[in-house]
């Protein structure tokens, strides 16, 4: 349990900026802007860890391919922002947003995802108790009708995305919503527990069934991790 | 009147840029579902029309538009492939497509370079498209987001690229930048040739055939 909790700690430190490697590029370029790259963070699993319902082979691709690029990528566009940041050009910082909010957002919603996930034998599965449970019983009726509420907006999503179980930093009470493509959950929402509904997530292993992968990864959904988010 | 699907030739043509694995799901399965699914949402919009139900009339309208668009999309998409052997398969087949693109684009490597540029920057699902102003012989490239289909008065679809993950997943993995490498050997110049000289409805007509 306590290795657990540190490797997720870690994980989500990488969210944060990691200042030392691009401070000190910074510091001999003479840049003024001293920032920190995001970097990919370690699985706190194997992974093979959350097979059978995902199996090594997407977990290796989905981590080490698909998140590495978002990573890279919203270095490279952080990068350009900085540079027009410089050159005092407001056009050009606006024109990076799209960039910045679809790679920024595929690291943190991935980042989210893996720390949302768990194998059986480290408490995938195990359904949540609680504060979290309470307001799940209280909104949906019971936890599997809010599965099969979230299944249902996950198959629903037209083209590439996420569903969240999201709890509105307002008024306290949790929802579940769909965002498009890399649209992370910012503003007014704060994710709870995200499920990647991009056919990279699952097509390797289900192909067009869709719906056998949205059902199956609940038995490796990390609970714990969902009830630390939730205020 | 409900919408079929149209068979393929055979799933190995394509082989080896797009594999008959790939082939045989997105053609019976995803596109297949894309029919089903608009059938049903238009099942439901008849039954909507006919009590003046128009709320629900309103209410489907997300669901035709994804799922006609899907049907839409993969039927212009299978019609402008071809086997990489035929002579349809080199840009020779559309000559005066080639001098309109030459034209735009100077020649046609920085045309596909240009395509891939923006086929690659599509962020999440869709789709690439050639298109022409109908009565012109202008071209311009387009992204189309999820199944939105190209349906604009006055616009031709010359062809397309389906940029969705399954269209190439299970042969490139997350390395879709060789898929769009590979597209080129596969595209139907003469299929490419005659949209571009016809009008919209040309290269709408094969899904009248479908119904």
């Amino acid at each position: 349990m306590a290795s657990t909790m540190l490797r997720t700690s870690a994980l989500r430190s990488t969210i944060r900026a990691t200042p030392t490697v691009a401070s000190k590029r910074a510091r001999l370029a003479g840049v003024s802007f001293v920032r920190g790259k995001a970097t990919l963070p370690d699985l706190p699993y194997d992974y093979g860890a959350l097979e059978p319902a995902i199996n090594g082979k997407i977990m290796e691709l989905h981590h080490s391919k698909h998140h590495n690029t978002y990573v890279t990528s919203y270095n490279q566009a952080i990068e350009k922002l900085q540079e027009a940041q410089q050159a005092q050009d407001i056009a050009g910082q606006i024109a990076l947003k799209p960039l910045i909010n679809f790679h920024g957002g595929g690291h943190i919603n991935h980042t989210l995802f893996w720390e949302n996930l768990a194998p059986k034998n480290q408490g995938g599965g195990e359904p949540p108790s609680g504060s979290l449970s309470k307001a799940i019983d209280g909104s949906f009726g019971s936890l599997d009708a809010m599965k099969q509420k979230f299944n249902t907006a996950l198959a629903g999503i037209q083209g590439s995305g996420w569903a969240w179980l999201v709890q509105d930093t307002q008024t306290g009470s949790i929802s579940i919503k769909t965002y498009a493509n890399q649209d992370p959950v910012v503003g007014q929402f704060r994710p709870i527990l995200g499920i990647d509904a991009w056919e990279h997530a699952y097509y390797l292993q289900y192909q067009n069934r869709k719906a056998e992968y949205f059902s199956a990864v609940w038995d490796v959904v990390n609970w714990k991790a969902a009830e630390k988010r939730f205020k | 009147m409900a919408c079929n699907l149209t068979p393929l030739i055979s799933p190995q043509a394509l082989e080896p840029h797009i594999s008959a694995q790939i082939m045989t799901l997105h053609h019976t399965k995803h596109h297949q579902t894309y029919i089903t699914n608009l059938n049903a949402a238009l099942g439901k919009l008849s039954t909507a029309v006919s009590t003046s139900d128009i709320t629900t009339q309103v209410a489907l309208q997300p669901a035709i538009r994804f799922n006609a668009g899907g049907h839409i999309n993969h039927s212009l998409f299978w019609l402008n492939l071809s086997p990489p052997s035929s002579p349809d398969a080199k840009s020779s087949a559309a000559p005066q497509l080639t001098s309109a693109i030459n034209k735009k684009w100077g020649d046609m490597e920085t045309f596909k370079s240009a395509f891939n540029t923006q086929l690659l920057g599509i962020q999440g699902s869709g789709w690439g498209w050639l298109v022409k102003e109908e009565g012109k012989n202008d071209l311009r490239i387009m992204t189309t987001k999820d199944q939105d289909p190209v349906v604009e008065a006055g616009l031709v679809p010359v062809f397309g690229v389906d940029m969705w993950e399954h269209a190439y997943y299970l042969q490139y993995n997350n390395v879709k930048a060789d898929y769009v490498k590979e597209i080129w050997s596969v595209i139907n110049w003469k299929v490419a040739e005659e949209r571009f000289l016809g009008a919209q409805k040309n290269a709408f007509g094969m899904l009248k055939a479908s119904m």
